[in-house]
């Protein structure tokens, strides 16, 4: 059984696709084909107006039977790219595959369904477009009609069914196809929870049957959890590789920045008006370097390096903090009074451990020096990531994310009102979950 | 090759011997310069299941929430003979031979319908399955295959309504009816051709859309549907005789009404056409079809 388990179900060499960047990709007008012509451009191969993109590149990879790879990375980083060329639905520009056995592609629930044709009809035409055969649908009609539970639906047209219906019907004609490769994109999961779980139940199964299984997904923890091996794209080339939890962990260090830091090199280039110019905003672990991780659970310093131009005047720095939903959090301030003299400076406040929530967070610099007309915004945003690395449970039995804006870890105790109600032990911190 | 994976830990298996064990199923070879047969044939029979979904998919889809269903298929052919017979057959008396004027135009309906119907759904046949073609694979070929079918059962329906029309008008076919379904796929095959092209061309450029309608009304004044070829001055008569739908429909209209003797130069023509169009349409769709995925 070995032998099968290790056997490169899928290869691929160095591949690459290109595309063509723009609204038109690669279409041209009857003007720009006449002028091609006039010009003697029309035999050149590739018009050197034409900008590229290589959504993919150098790809190589080895899948062996059995093997559940997890394809992550940031939109645009070329994960379905790769899945859509390895699925011979769009042309590789470079390089070659070669894949052992039925491939099955689900990148969207119901691909081929038609609104204006029954139930019935739709089961044997996506069976067919997912690749069963008909001897296959057939044996497996009962099956999928009942696991979808529309049977008193079955000749009605499918687009007098509710979307809930109409995706239990698709997934369920998806959920019955067998082949032995199998390429799935996250889309797939689409849904509400149960039906999400539903869907990763699936594929867990087709795991454990020795199928191969490809699966792009934003999803780390399915990643983790599903999946023998990943590997993690950055900007169409693989730069991880190996067990997913260690590269989901390279990707969370690598991909999502602990800040997003910018130095400006002189002040005459640098964002600012006649007294501040910004050189440097940026984030770190109280106890670490900018870059480095931060979690619920470390305090960590926000700091704004900056020029001053002038001796003479005291500026008013304030740092506005936005979660990643845009909620603004909070406002903090500081002004350097007495007025420090001219250079080069570093203005820094702490936000402690166990206060901010998880998730992707950036702030806002305004500088206001002594006049209120003059209030400056510097441009852009300053983004740093807070991870939680307690998997959710830090106290009381709650576990997972948290609701709310914030995340405070807050010292609770508990006192007798009334003695001889029963003896009170001794003050625990606790934190009730809230609003579940 | 400046590939710069950062393996995070050793592939355990690679030393294996038993890699080299090649398990069964079929090995598919995905490369940017592999050369692929212009007729994928073998892929075609392999998916020959989905071929057949999609075209009854197609038949299902042509007349679904209508009141008439199939009986449209008879209905549109019946009415333009009858409103051309009305004015051009009546009121200008276009000539006609021995038979009468409707049963002349009807029988040329027949292979002009099933060109015009098969050339529109073969052009539109791949924008109208965008999503297919984005999200799963498939030889592409089936698209504008399976949309010949729905074309051809009309035809059937209508070559049947043929029937009782001759009986009408008393007109006896002869043994020459035995050919009517080769002039039909003389029809279907010319129709395929300028399809293929037609529906590469219209992936990438929505132009062919807007072109066709007008384009299909210029063949059918330009085909003998309403006029017998007799009326053709010699002076047009080789750019006419250009026209592949010439050849099928004088054919077709020769095997079924049994008059006249079998069109020879325009078959001839009509044959050699529609092999160019084929092989030419087969050849744009081949070049096309990598790229149908990232322009449609």
């Amino acid at each position: 059984m070995k032998g099968h388990v290790s056997t490169p179900v899928i290869r691929c060499e160095g591949i690459g696709k290109r595309y063509s960047l723009g609204e038109r990709q690669g279409i041209r007008s009857v003007r720009e084909i006449v002028n091609d012509v006039l010009t003697g451009r029309v035999f050149v191969q590739e018009p050197a107006r034409e900008e590229f993109l290589w959504a993919v590149r150098d790809i190589s990879l080895e899948v062996r039977r059995g093997e559940v790879l997890g394809i992550i990375g940031k939109n645009g980083s070329g994960k379905s790219t790769l899945l859509k060329v390895l699925a011979r639905i769009t042309a590789p520009t470079e390089g070659w595959a070669e894949i052992r056995g039925r491939v099955g592609t689900l990148l969207e629930v119901g691909t081929g369904f038609h609104p204006e044709l029954t139930g019935r009809e739709n089961i044997w035409l996506n069976g067919a477009v997912l690749g069963m055969h008909k001897p296959e649908i057939a044996r497996k009609f009962d099956e999928i009609v009942a696991f979808s539970e529309i049977e008193a639906f079955l000749d009605v047209p499918v687009k007098r069914y509710s979307s809930g219906m109409y995706t239990r019907l698709a997934f369920s004609v998806a959920a019955h196809l067998e082949s032995e490769i199998l390429f799935v994109d996250e889309v797939l999961a689409v849904g509400d929870v149960t039906f999400q779980a539903k869907c990763l139940g699936k594929m867990s199964d087709a795991a454990h049957q020795g199928r191969t299984v490809l699966f792009v997904s934003h999803n780390l923890l399915a990643v983790e959890s599903l999946c023998t091996r990943a590997i993690c794209l950055q900007d169409g080339k693989a730069i991880f590789e190996g067990r997913p939890r260690q590269v989901v962990n390279a990707y969370l260090d690598r991909m999502v920045p602990a800040a997003v830091a910018v130095t400006y090199q002189a002040p005459e280039q640098a964002p600012g008006n006649h007294v501040f110019r910004l050189r440097r905003a940026g984030v770190r672990p109280l106890a670490g370097s900018p870059g480095d991780a931060l979690t619920v659970r470390t305090p960590f310093v926000v700091e704004v390096e900056y020029w001053k131009l002038r001796g003479d005047v005291s500026v008013e720095i304030w740092v506005e903090v936005y979660n990643e939903h845009g909620v603004h959090l909070f406002v903090t301030g500081w002004q350097d009074r007495p007025a420090a003299p001219a250079g080069l400076l570093r203005s820094s406040f702490v936000i402690p451990g166990d206060f901010m929530n998880n998730g992707l967070h950036h702030f806002q610099i305004v500088v206001s020096p002594e006049s209120p007309t003059d209030v400056f915004h510097c441009p852009g945003t300053f983004g740093f990531e807070i991870r939680d690395t307690s998997e959710g449970q830090r106290e009381g039995t709650e576990q997972g994310d948290w609701n709310g804006a914030v995340r405070p870890l807050l010292q609770w105790k508990c006192e007798s009102i009334e003695s001889g109600a029963g003896v009170v032990g001794e003050p625990q911190p606790i934190a009730l979950p809230q609003g579940r | 090759m400046e590939t710069r994976v950062a393996a995070l830990s050793p592939n355990p298996t690679i030393d294996d011997p038993s890699v080299a064990a090649i398990p069964e199923g079929p090995v598919t070879r995905i490369s940017a310069t592999a050369p692929a047969p212009l007729f994928p044939a073998t892929d075609v029979w392999r998916f020959r299941g989905l071929l057949y979904f999609l075209t009854l998919r197609n038949i299902q889809l042509r007349y679904k929430q209508t009141a008439f269903g199939f009986a449209w298929a008879v209905f549109q052919p019946l009415l333009i003979a009858l409103s051309l017979s009305m004015f051009l057959g009546k009121l200008v008396t276009l000539p006609s031979g021995s038979v009468s004027y409707l049963a002349f135009v009807y029988a040329a309906m027949v292979p002009w319908q099933l060109f015009a119907q098969v050339v529109n759904e073969v052009s539109q046949s791949l924008n109208a399955n965008a999503s297919l073609i984005t999200k799963v694979y498939f030889p592409r070929l089936l698209l504008p295959l399976s949309s010949v079918g729905a074309g051809l059962m009309d035809a059937l329906i209508r070559l049947v309504v043929l029937l009782p029309i001759l009986a009408h008008y008393h007109i006896r076919p002869t043994v020459a009816i035995l050919a009517a379904p080769l002039f039909m796929l003389l029809a279907v095959l010319c129709a395929l051709g300028a399809g293929l092209t037609l529906a590469a061309l219209n992936a990438r450029y929505r132009d062919v859309n807007q072109a066709l309608g007008i384009v299909l009304q210029f063949l059918f004044f330009a085909s003998p549907v309403a006029f017998p070829s007799t009326v053709v001055s010699s002076r047009w008569t080789f750019w006419y005789g250009l026209n592949p739908l010439v050849g099928s429909i004088e054919g077709f209209r020769w095997s079924v009404l049994g008059t006249g003797s079998a069109p020879v130069v325009p078959l001839l023509a009509a044959a050699i056409i529609t092999a160019v169009l084929l092989v030419t349409g087969l050849y744009y769709f081949h070049r096309a079809e990598k790229s149908f995925a990232d322009v449609i």
